[in-house]
């Protein structure tokens, strides 16, 4: 029942919280290939500009790192112990790497610049793409899936997306780049050397390696301790007014500080030994450095291979450097699982099946030209059903009436289990049609066929004598007016809002709508009348003034066909006689399908619909059902209905 | 602020002491590193000894494994410190909302609450674990190369030191104007977020009206302006690292051009050269760390202020000293009372209400919405406190009453209420802990709700889902019933509690409740005149005032809204909906 599947919309940044441990990546190389692919396809000329950028400045760095070790061997050696030493060739040597550097600087700074453009640039591209494939989803994909989940992608997730876009990849090219270089440095220089640092990166690996599985351990413990918590912090800040009633703060602190208590434990696992990676590295760094100097020395001082102090000094630097890219990579990695968990749930999302509409019947505009129904480009008032004939290429006209009718429709939200069964209905146009019956009797599944919310497994649904399926969902559904149970109000001012149901209506058309609804009285009392700001759904109104807006947004949309379920649930009887007015005046005229829980609504309807179970129990108008003595009339009058 | 958050370190204060102790030990060890490497390349290599280099190496590394120690300690210490520095803010918070009355719970809102409880505590954790390994490793780590820069030569040593002084000051200001586009840009990006939540919700009147592209729009042009401004605060960020490693560049040409003269008129060795490049490396990365180490700061303020804020509210309604600890008998009496939620307003909800209910007396309660109905019975078990006048309940002011005897004896159903996570039987027993099965069964006829309880799968064990949303809204109501009865109250409210329960049930219900409970007083506020027409009395309300107080055929006689109403639910109200 979809009225009944309750949604809350959490907030941004607690997705883990009810979920325990992420799910494992299924294959995170396919999914790094796709994002990869995804940027890449926008800002391919900007990434390719990118790693020129970077193996610019690395070639920088890596030739600042050579000025160092010619520095001691070729400039200054040589003229210690010189009477007159000329420093015009060191000059000369700093001249060029002042050029080098300010290639490396300019580099760096156009990287930093293109990356922006990319980083900011894809995940704008991607919350548009998520956006308007959002809106084409069908309404089926929100029943199903929780608000919260779905709000999380464009919250959390964009913003891991958006860290390792602009942090992750940049640094991840940078350190490929610099190890790569770095290695062909060492391997020219020394080869023996980098053999000995080579051992001790597969230590620091190897160790990284260990580290991080201790860590990844703890890690899914604190994210399932974390869920546990934070769900219970969630339910019991909803009960908090239900807690104060029964005395029942003693047994909430007590279960939090178990909850809390294991959260402590297993986050303080989980920090510390991430937290050791990084001084066990470090320190690796610098035993590999030491045995380094060793070798080297014994080398150089043998005179190996000529092998100098000079390059000792510039291998060393290597060895430094080529530790620290090493280290990102590694810090780096827990980062781009993250990622890419979020990159999964993004493309999911992108790869949801949207909407189908194979509809071709379209509504139009329409007027009479000697007694035929001609399409006009203008506002005319009158409506008609452009209808395509593809076989003989013709197309005809045919007046919008509201004519609906179900025929022998079955429907289920989910195949196996089907919630209405054989309904068979005939609205005329202009009739006021009641659904009744307890909840989950099917009553709110029934207007979501009308507008094509859901689709029917059997049987037909006509409107005006045409197939729904035949018409576009946009042109269909711009034809009902629909006024729900639960009302929802956009950001915006009061008028915006009842501008919705038509987007050019001038604010006399606004006005007008309001006082059909019965709600100009209330909004003119609002601090800026008609302009006063609705935010968090309206949440400024009461409940009963969020549905007149609902009722006047329905209203200015001037639709054939109303479909009102439960639309004055939450004003109260005496102010819902006030409305009822104006909701005659509504429907007056027009197809109108009305769920309602008060009889007062319901009774001067032409046809009362009794639906019991997701089926049609009874049918007729208020009086006919009252002599039936069955089902309505135990309804109506809680007595007993009297067996047939 | 910052005082108040510290004291809730408690047993993790020497932790959090050892954590920045550690941390220094670390930079010691990594500080004097460098100078033995360059001892190694001028003495051991320079001079030809390979026994120095040797030497030099082992007590390189002696040092490196305490570097070890030290950098292990900060990382154990500095989890333990902030981990449980989190756990004690959250213990402090939720033990203070556990005293919070309903106006406190009002103010911050139920999503508020969780916010604190939760992402702000986390902002906070990682903040004090950055800043406990950070905030004295950055520093002291520069100013200890520093000196060491000036021992081995305090002329090179100046560069350093100009150098770090402007790239800190252009630091500094490329955070402060960055700080204040990244708060502009967090600002948009919540009302981005705020118009995807909208639309998530409300997909259903977005469809219905065919307003897709015009969501589109709107959302295509919040994206762009964010985009727009994302990048001008990130153009402000990026420069830092180009002007880092250009002064990290400067610094590396002078040092030498003026360490060759030095060195070639023997004022310096190669291997103090070597050391001070090294040096220039460890300044200007702790200068960047700094920077780093301000903004998470900066951004966690916000959290901690909030936090702050929910640590120090004090409850509007406390316990008085020596509480009276009986309830007499069931009867209610207003006197003169006035209410409004925000003392500051002008318009009090209730105004000068005078009410007398014996104990044991049905009283059913009507008015519109607004008329402030769940405002007066909030008053009786002290949910909100009168502003003016008193409320008694058998005979003495509630503000004189032990909060748990009050609240004990005055049941309160409420108008949204909420089930939790747990079996029906654990959910009953909230209202008595020590109630046998048996009594909670009886507390389930009497709401009507014992027949669809031992219908499902698991009877009364069946599992309650979060927030009750796996049984309906006319059961969820009436096993809140339930659980109200179940405290064997003096009084008990419902508040609009049977407005999904259909009307033969609604029926039943009050006369279960005439026959079995007689002697507790009973109000019953209800939108159906069905409800409470055959009540002992009924009150009317209408904007915040008693319109009428008496039987149903007084105030059909005598009292126009009440006639209003049931006329236009003259046929009885009847409801479909069970």
């Amino acid at each position: 029942m979809a009225e009944e599947r309750v949604k809350e919309v959490r907030g941004p940044g607690n997705r883990h919280m009810r979920g325990g441990p992420r799910p494992k990546i299924k294959n995170p190389g396919k999914l790094f290939a796709r994002l990869m692919g995804y940027v890449f396809k926008t800002y391919g000329i900007h990434m390719i500009l990118v790693v020129i950028c970077i193996l610019l400045s690395v070639f920088a760095n890596v030739q600042g790192t050579m000025f160092t070790k010619s520095l001691i061997d070729s400039y200054i050696t040589p003229m210690i112990g010189q009477a007159d030493p000329d420093f015009g060739p060191l000059a000369g040597a700093i001249r060029n790497v002042v050029v080098f550097y300010g290639i490396g600087v300019f580099a760096a700074f156009v990287q930093a610049r293109l990356m922006i453009i990319v980083g900011q640039g894809t995940l704008k591209r991607l919350r548009e793409e998520l956006f308007t494939h959002m809106e084409s989803l069908p309404v089926k994909y929100f029943d199903t899936n929780a608000h919260g989940d779905i709000m999380s992608i464009y919250t959390n997730d964009i913003d891991t997306l958006r860290q390792m876009i602009s942090q992750s990849i940049p640094q991840l090219l940078n350190s490929a780049i610099t190890i790569v270089s770095v290695f062909v440095s060492m391997v020219l220089l020394s080869v023996p050397l980098t053999v000995v640092t080579m051992l001790m990166v597969a230590l620091m690996l190897f160790v990284s390696a260990k580290a991080t599985g201790a860590s990844g351990k703890n890690f899914v413990a604190q994210q399932k301790n974390l869920g546990a918590l934070n769900g219970y912090i969630e339910e019991m800040m909803t009960g908090q007014k239900v807690i104060k009633v029964f005395c029942h703060e003693e047994e909430a602190i007590q279960r939090f500080d178990e909850l809390n208590e294991e959260l402590y434990q297993s986050a303080y696992k989980a920090n510390a030994y991430s937290g050791v990676l990084g001084p066990i590295n470090a320190q690796l760094g610098n035993l590999s450095y030491v045995v380094c100097a060793i070798v080297g020395g014994a080398i150089a001082l043998n005179n190996f291979l000529g092998f100098t102090v000079g390059g000792l000094a510039s291998f060393l630097t290597f060895n430094k450097s080529f530790s620290m890219p090493i280290n990102q990579v590694s810090m780096q990695f827990n980062s781009i699982i993250m990622a890419l968990a979020g990159a999964e749930r993004i493309f999911k999302l992108l790869d949801e099946e949207p909407e189908i509409d194979n509809g071709y019947v379209m509504l139009v505009n329409s007027k009479e030209d000697n007694g035929q129904i001609v399409e006009s480009e203008e506002f005319t008032g009158h409506w008609a059903w452009k209808h395509y004939h593809k076989e003989e290429g013709t197309t005809t006209y045919q007046p919008l009436e509201g004519d609906v009718t179900f025929n022998d429709v079955d429907f289920g939200y989910t195949d196996d289990k089907m919630v209405l069964h054989n309904i068979v209905l005939h609205a005329l146009p202009g009739q006021k049609i009641a659904l009744v019956g307890s909840t989950g009797a099917g009553k709110t599944t029934i207007t979501n066929l009308i507008n094509r919310f859901y689709d029917i497994q059997d049987g037909k649904i006509r409107y005006d004598n045409i197939n729904i399926n035949k018409i576009k969902k946009a042109d269909l559904r711009r034809s009902l007016g629909v006024v729900l149970q639960d009302t929802h109000l956009f950001t915006g001012t009061v008028a915006d809002n009842i501008r919705y149901g038509k987007l050019n209506a001038t604010d006399e058309e606004v006005v007008a709508a309001a006082k059909l609804a019965n709600a100009d009285g209330f909004i003119r009392r609002l601090p800026e009348g008609y302009n006063t700001m609705l935010t968090g759904d309206g949440g400024n109104l009461s409940q009963g003034q969020r549905q007149l807006l609902a009722i006047a947004r329905a209203a200015i949309a001037n639709p054939p066909v109303l479909i009102l379920d439960e639309a004055t649930s939450s004003i109260d009887t005496r102010t819902e006689k006030i409305v009822q007015d104006g909701m005659d005046k509504l429907m007056h005229g027009r197809t109108t399908f009305v769920i309602a829980h008060r009889l007062s609504t319901v009774k001067n309807s032409d046809c009362i619909v009794v639906l019991e179970q997701g089926r049609i129990v009874e049918m007729g108008t208020h009086q006919e059902l009252l002599d039936k003595k069955q089902r309505y009339y135990q309804l109506y009058t809680g007595n007993k209905p009297q067996s047939a | 602020m910052v005082k108040k958050l510290l004291a809730e370190l408690k047993e993790f204060t020497l932790p959090s002491i050892l954590t920045p102790l550690c941390m220094i030990g670390e930079v010691i060890a990594e500080m004097i590193i460098p100078v033995l490497m360059g001892k190694i390349v001028d003495i051991g290599i320079g001079g030809g000894n390979m026994s120095y280099i040797i030497e030099t190496g082992l007590v390189m590394i002696v040092v490196a494994l305490l570097g070890l120690a030290a950098g292990l300690g900060g990382a154990f210490f500095g989890a333990k410190a902030s981990t449980g520095f989190a756990r004690n803010l959250r213990k402090k918070m939720f033990d203070n909302i556990q005293t919070f009355s309903f106006a406190n719970i009002d103010k911050f809102s139920s999503s508020g609450l969780v916010t604190r409880l939760t992402t702000d505590v986390t902002n906070i954790q990682n903040s004090y674990m950055m800043i406990l390994r950070m905030a004295m490793r950055a520093p002291s780590s520069m100013v200890i190369a520093m000196i060491m820069s000036f021992i081995i030569s305090p002329r090179l040593a100046s560069i350093y030191l100009i150098a770090v002084i402007l790239l800190a000051a252009f630091i500094a200001s490329i955070m402060v104007t960055a700080n204040k586009y990244f708060r502009a840009v967090f600002e948009k990006y919540d009302k981005l977020n705020e118009s995807v939540q909208e639309n998530v919700s409300a997909i259903r009147v977005v469809k219905a009206y065919v307003r897709e592209e015009y969501e589109d729009n709107k959302f295509k042009l919040a994206a762009l302006n964010i985009y727009e401004m994302f990048v001008k605060a990130e153009k402000r960020i990026t420069l830092t690292s180009p002007v880092m490693m250009g002064t990290v560049y400067t610094c590396i040409i002078l040092i030498s051009w003026v360490g060759a003269h030095m060195i070639v008129s023997n004022e310096l060795t190669t291997g103090a050269m070597m050391s001070l490049l090294t040096y220039c490396m460890n300044i200007l990365m702790s200068l960047m760390m700094l920077s780093i180490i301000f903004v998470m700061v900066t951004m966690s303020a916000a959290s901690a202020k909030r936090i702050v804020e929910v640590m120090d509210e004090k409850t509007s309604i406390a316990n008085p000293e020596n509480p009276v600890m009986d309830v007499a008998d069931g009867s209610i009496s207003f006197e003169h009372a006035y209410f409004a939620y925000n003392k500051d307003s002008e318009e009090p909800v209730l105004k000068d209400v005078n009410l007398d209910i014996k104990s044991g007396e049905t009283i059913g309660i009507i008015g519109g919405t607004g008329s402030a109905k769940s405002s007066l019975v909030n008053l009786i078990s002290r949910l909100y406190d009168v502003t003016e006048g008193s409320v008694k309940v058998g005979g003495v002011d509630v503000r004189e009453y032990d909060l748990e005897v009050l609240r004990s004896e005055v049941s309160v159903v409420l108008q949204k209420n909420v089930l939790f996570t747990g079996t029906i039987y654990e959910n009953l027993r909230w209202g008595d802990a020590n109630a046998t099965d048996e009594e909670v069964e009886r507390a389930c006829k009497l709401a009507c709700i014992d027949d669809f309880i031992k219908d499902m799968p698991e009877g009364y064990n069946t599992q309650i889902d979060q927030g009750g949303t796996n049984v309906s809204g006319g059961q969820r109501q009436r096993l809140c019933i339930a659980r109200a009865l179940l405290k064997k109250p003096k009084i008990l409210i419902l508040d609009d509690s049977t407005s999904a329960v259909d009307t033969a049930t609604d029926a039943r219900i009050r006369k279960a409740f005439a026959e079995e409970i007689p002697n507790t007083t009973k109000l019953i506020i209800a939108q159906r005149v069905s409800s409470v027409m055959d009540c002992d009395r009924i009150i009317v309300m209408d904007d915040g005032k008693i319109d009428g107080f008496g039987t149903h055929d007084e105030l059909l006689k005598g009292n126009q809204i009440y006639r209003e109403v049931y006329e236009s639910q003259t046929s009885g109200d009847a409801d479909f909906d069970n």
